[in-house]
């Protein structure tokens, strides 16, 4: 074995340790908090924050606004998932920086440009961020804390997001592979 | 004892300083797994790379078991713990449009997060999209309302819907992932890719 693929190999944390320890992040949730993790709900929290302050009176006769209010009171930007996704930033910044990974790049596969990679994108978060609405939760969310407490809709959420990703993939392949 | 804020035995603001420590694990194990890579992450639906499925099985087993044990040790009270809602027709729905932003974005929201913080300029345009969509479905809720609440179930447990113990259930979900494993690293072998 060369010295590259030694180095290669070693790049990045072997997944099952990972996923021991985001185990242990994610158990560490519930056991402080009696909730899971989740990243969706964190800019739910910010658009309702920014409603209300752009535009107080429409927000205020909007159903989506008043629904996430009755579960989460005083300030929308002081809530748990809003903490913990400012966590998130420092926590990927500080693994990248001692990985030596930090790098200002759009990356995608040499068949197609920068350009086309950046609009799948921006597709891609539009359709992700109006489903995680609907679905109550993220992959993060919805699927793995949901799959953790043994939630019936965690679990049905988790099929569907990985059962229509397989089943698109042939569509998408050359945007990958 | 735990959940530790819901017991009020740490203070509100003490409860959010730990979400944002809880928060740097997150990030930062995600992103020692390769998570702040898309192309990584796309790897599952073709074969080359499988590290989306080991972690996120490995922490969904591990998770659940240590909420199992904790619960037997009278560590924490599963009763005060947050189990998301069932609404069916909404969590297929809301899946489905999630697993089409996924393999056109390579991204999930907490991944994209991950990717940007490393300075990927494709996951700080998936960020850009998601405030979009949360935004859409907000302004046009009245649209989806009636699918959004259709077919509550509850807040049933996979386990109760299988009539299994919690137990038993845990044990053959670790059998299943232990079969998903091996099929992962056939297909890493099978469909290996030198670069991405």
């Amino acid at each position: 074995m060369s010295e590259t693929t030694v180095a290669k190999k070693t790049k990045y944390l072997n997944p099952y340790i990972g996923g021991v320890l985001l185990g242990l992040v994610l158990l560490a949730a519930n056991f402080v908090a009696g909730r899971g993790l989740g990243a969706s709900g964190a800019i739910k929290s910010t658009i309702v924050g920014a409603a209300t302050v752009i535009a107080p009176e429409a927000s205020e006769k909007s159903a989506f606004v008043s629904e996430f209010r009755e579960s989460h009171e005083g300030n929308p930007m002081k809530t748990w998932l809003v903490f913990q996704m400012l966590g998130v930033i420092v926590g990927g910044f500080l693994s990248g920086a001692l990985a030596g990974r930090l790098k200002i790049k759009v990356e995608h596969s040499p068949k197609i440009t920068s350009r086309k990679r950046l609009l799948l994108a921006l597709g891609g978060g539009v359709l992700f961020g109006f489903g995680s609405q609907l679905g109550r939760g993220c992959t993060s969310g919805s699927a793995l804390s949901g799959m953790a407490v043994l939630s019936l809709g965690g679990f049905v959420t988790m099929m569907a997001i990985f059962g229509t990703a397989f089943a698109m993939a042939y569509f998408f392949r050359k945007n990958w592979i | 004892m735990g959940p530790l804020a819901v017991n009020e035995i740490i203070s509100e603001n003490t409860n959010l300083f730990l979400a944002f420590l809880i928060g740097i694990g997150f990030g930062f194990v995600l992103e020692q797994s390769g998570f702040s890579s898309s192309r990584k992450l796309a790897g599952i639906f073709y074969g080359y790379d499988a590290v989306v499925l080991k972690v996120f099985f490995t922490a969904a087993i591990t998770a659940m078991l240590g909420l199992l044990f904790f619960s037997l040790f009278g560590w924490i009270d599963l009763d005060l713990v947050y189990v998301n809602p069932t609404y069916l027709t909404s969590a297929i729905a809301g899946g489905v449009i999630m697993g089409l932003g996924f393999i056109m974005g390579g991204y999930c929201p907490g991944t994209s997060f991950c990717g940007a913080s490393i300075g990927k300029i494709d996951a700080l345009v998936f960020i850009g999209g998601l405030f979009i969509g949360v935004l859409i479905f907000g302004l046009g809720y009245k649209l989806w309302e009636g699918m959004y609440l259709a077919k509550f179930l509850g807040f049933p447990k996979v386990s109760e819907s299988l009539g299994l113990s919690d137990g038993v259930f845990a044990l053959i979900l670790i059998i299943a992932a232990l079969g998903m494993f091996w099929a992962a690293e056939w297909a890493e072998k099978k469909f290996q890719r030198e670069e991405y």
